[in-house]
Parts: structure tokens; sequence; C-alpha cells
């Protein structure tokens, strides 16, 4: 079993705490001038997105989560798993619904999204920052008011609903800002 | 490395702005100026030791090749000096403790220290308000308060209760006032235990005054003499700025004998804790042999001073190039 010394602790580094995965956010260093030291540190669930704070003292040591970030591309769904794929091994992988979350609304098949594994399995999927995806339903757009203004739902081929400007219509493609859940722009064909 | 690693690498710019280098020149000159006028003499004594203190929560930086250590505070040197009537002395220098790094760490750091013969806790921690409030009149900012608190009044007011007597107690203290887990705290022994309550009791400690925690247990006696009027408590003090720990001071033991089994306990414990064990200060043994007299003394660790008077939030900023990889 691999373990990290808490003189190893920096943000970033993936731990297992409590049977959880979890990354470390922020890591500080507390010690009375003629004292034993501690590190306490805020660290992030991996699968709950908590970010709770934990005491430990200087040199205890922290199981290691096997984790690392890979990405791969988004194949399809079966309604409930969504399959991605390595890109160089081809090898495919099965994310469930707690994995994939949010991100289920903005995957396109072919897009690249970023996996986290955890022993091997994904623990969270990052679709690409921007989407471009096809408007399936919205009211009709109103011609001619391109200077923005107003805005109105738009269900795009994902299931997602966005805000887009009055003057676009059923069938263009937009660009979104995952992040955000925010329309950027039309795409022109 | 990473690109932002490499990057990081190749940061070249002070990690503290022009006006924490004025002020650090500026409370360098306000230091010695403080001392010239109080008649006490600047000394410089070795960085590079052959001997290390054996104090198990310090740990000295060792040299290449085994044979000598950076000093982790100019105290033994200048305890020689003043077993041999160097009268009252102060240092300004760096030092240096392997693996402290953080907000308020820095693996080289600049402390002040200073002896004062014929001075008792109460004089020298009066003199460590003189030059803590110069040095924030010097910055434009206001005088604050001293205010003293026993080491276990502190902590009852921080738990809300009387100390707990029992490990148990203490363990079950540090789960509810920290966020260590109770597998963890079930780990710690007593000392570990008090010097986390202590640690966060000091961190909660109102801001707009100085406190003076007085009266530490004999336990954490480190090198100040027992109080003769009660064995259970140090004549040592630590002084606060808001939640941030500025000094440290003794009134000094002197009795060789004392200090040698103090000492060897540090070594016994450093062996207990997979520490290796470090190589004892005869001279200094010796010296107080001959006699080191009735003093007290005290470190202020000036980059923190810096921070203090300067408003600055990390350590870094006041240090002029910041090693963050150390």
């Amino acid at each position: 079993m691999a373990t990290y010394s808490t003189q190893e602790f920096k943000s970033g580094l993936k731990i297992i705490l409590d049977g959880d995965p979890y990354t470390i956010v922020e890591n500080e260093f507390v010690k009375p001038g003629k004292g034993q030291a501690f590190s306490r540190v805020r660290v992030r669930n991996l699968k709950t997105g908590r970010t709770v704070e934990k005491t430990f003292k200087s040199g205890d040591s922290v199981e290691a989560a096997d984790i690392f970030e890979q990405t791969m591309q988004y194949l399809y769904t079966d309604g409930e798993f969504w399959h991605f794929m390595h890109p160089e091994t081809f090898e495919q992988h099965a994310a469930d619904a707690a994995a994939v979350g949010e991100a289920a609304k903005w995957l396109k098949e072919e897009d690249d999204c970023l996996i986290m594994l955890w022993n091997g399995a994904p623990l969270t999927v990052e679709p690409p920052n921007f989407s471009e995806l096809k408007i399936t339903e919205t009211d009709p757009g109103v011609r001619g008011d391109t200077s923005g203004g107003g805005t109105k739902p738009a269900t795009l081929e994902t299931g997602a609903v966005v805000k887009v400007p009055l003057f676009v219509n059923e069938g263009e493609i937009v660009k979104v800002d995952t992040r955000s859940g925010e329309y950027v722009s039309r795409v022109k064909d | 490395m990473t690109v932002s690693g490499a990057a990081e690498a190749l940061r070249w710019e002070p990690s503290a702005e022009p006006r924490a280098l004025k002020l650090r020149a500026a409370l360098n000159a306000a230091i010695r100026g403080f001392f010239a006028d109080r008649g006490v003499l600047e000394v410089e004594t070795p960085l590079l030791q052959r001997s290390a203190n054996p104090d198990p929560a310090i740990e000295p930086l060792a040299i290449a090749g085994g044979e000598g250590y950076l000093r982790t505070s100019p105290e033994f040197a200048q305890k020689r000096l003043l077993c041999a009537g160097s009268g009252p002395i102060y240092e300004l220098g760096r030092v240096f403790r392997a693996g402290e790094a953080g907000r308020y760490h820095h693996p080289e750091f600049t402390m002040l220290e200073w002896y004062r013969p014929g001075f008792g806790l109460a004089e020298l921690i009066s003199e460590v308000a003189d030059l803590i409030n110069l040095s924030l009149r010097l910055a434009g900012a206001e005088d604050l308060p001293l205010v003293q608190v026993r080491y276990a009044e502190l902590l009852e007011q921080h738990l809300g209760a009387a100390v707990p007597v029992d490990l148990a107690g203490l363990r079950q203290a540090c789960v509810t006032l920290t966020s260590i887990d109770d597998v963890r705290a079930a780990a710690l022994s007593e000392d570990e235990c008090l010097d986390l309550l202590f640690t966060v009791a000091g961190e909660a400690l109102p801001v707009d005054q100085l406190t003076f925690v007085t009266h530490f247990p004999v336990k954490q006696a480190a090198l100040a003499r027992i109080d003769p009027t009660d064995p259970t408590v140090a004549l040592r003090f630590e002084a606060f700025a808001g939640g941030m720990e500025l000094a440290n001071g003794y009134d000094e033991l002197r009795s060789a004998q004392e200090l040698a089994g103090r000492f060897a306990d540090d070594n016994r414990r450093r062996k207990a804790a997979g520490l290796r064990p470090l190589p004892i200060d005869q001279r200094l043994l010796a010296a107080q042999r001959s006699g080191l007299p009735a003093c007290s003394g005290v470190s202020v660790g000036v980059d923190r001073l810096l921070m203090l008077i300067g408003g600055y939030e990390h350590l870094h900023q006041v240090l002029s190039l910041a090693e963050p990889e150390l």
C-alpha cells in the first residue's frame, strides 16, 4: 500500500480517508515554537465534492489514492452506463451516473472528456469546456433581432436546456460553456 | 516536471514588494537603535556548529558530510558569551530549521535573540512589548496593549472547562476543538495533545492586543528555570500578537547539571520518536559549570514581526527571495 507522509502533502495530492478518495486543496503547517508540528489540510472528497478540514500530526502517513486522469473519447450511453474509449489503447471504460453526474447533459458522441480514474474505474467525468450542440426545441426566432437583449430557453440534442438569444432557431448549432451552462455563440455550418 | 513547475523553477522575481524590503531595512535599524539606547551589545555568533539543540521538536539542517549543523538558534553560543561576562547582548541573524515551511514558517528565517543579566521575566516581558510597539509605530501603526494570561488559563478559556488531567480527556478535547479525527487523536501523547490545544488556543487570541502567555507546565519548560515558588510551572513566556506567535522567553536555567539532564532526556525522546540523537554542546555545559549569571532571554521571529507591522498575510511576502520549494 503506497502512503504519503505529511511532509509530502501539497495541493493536488490524492489520498484515501475513511475509504473515500480525496484531493488536498490546501496544506497548512502549524507548529508552536517549542512543540509538536501538525498539518492542517483542507481536502475535497472526489466522490461528493464536499470540502472538509483535517488535522494530522507531522510525520503521520495516509494511504495514497491510485488516481490518474486520462482524456478519453465519449462513445455512447446505454442508459445505465456512459462508455468512453482510451485514445491509444482503445480500451473501453464504463462510467455510472454517479461518476458522470452533471456532465451527462453535455456529452456528445466523439467528444474528448477528462476522466478521473480511481483504481482503474471512472470516478469523475469532465466534459470539454465548450461543446457545440444542436437545438432540438425552442420557440420560433424573432427575425432581425440580432442585438441581443431578451433570451428564451432552448433544448439541446443532449437534453440540456440553456438560455439563448431570441434570434436563434431550432436546428441551429450553438456553442455552450459547459462550466457555466451558458450560451456562447451560434456556430455557422 | 510540469509546465507550471518549470515556470515556477525559473521565477526569479523577489517574493517581497519594495515596501516590505524598505520596512525590513528600517526595522533592522530601529532594532539596533533600540538596543544601543539601552546599552545592549550587538554580537555575532557562529551559524555553523558541531553540536545541535537536541529538542525533539526542532530539527537542525546537517551540512553535507555530517560534520556539523546550521544553528537552529544563537542561544547556546550567546550563553557562552554571557558566562564569560559579556553583560547584556543581542544578535540579529539567520537560523535554520529543517522541515518547517508554511504561512508562518520558512526553513531559513531571521531571529532576534537577546539576554538581560539581572532581569526577571516581568522586566523582559515589558521590554519585548516596548520593542514590538516601537516596530508598530515605525510602520505608522498604533501601540497594542499588553495582556498577560497563564498557560492553564488560556487553555481553560479555549476549552470552556478545566484542562483535563487524564490523557483520554486531553485526546477528547483535541477531537472536539480541532479537526483531528478520533483515530489519530488516540495516537497523541499528553505533550502532543497540549501542543495541539495550545496551537488552536493561541490562534484564537484576540487581535489588537499583545498577549504574553506565562506559567508554562514544567514539561514545557524547555530551557527555562522552574518557578521556585511553584514547582509545577516554568518561568517561561510566549508572546502573541493577535493569533501569531512572535516570541519565546525564559528566565534561564543556570544549573549545568540540570541542563545536561534535560539534554539527555531530549535525546532519549528523540530515540523513542525514531529520530537520531544529536551531539550535545559540551562547551555550553562547561561554560554553565563555570557559571551563567542570573538572566532572562528571549527570541523574536523578525519575519513575523514584519508581517505584523506591514499587514502581510504570508511569511514569503517579507522575505526578499523566499524558497517555496524548500
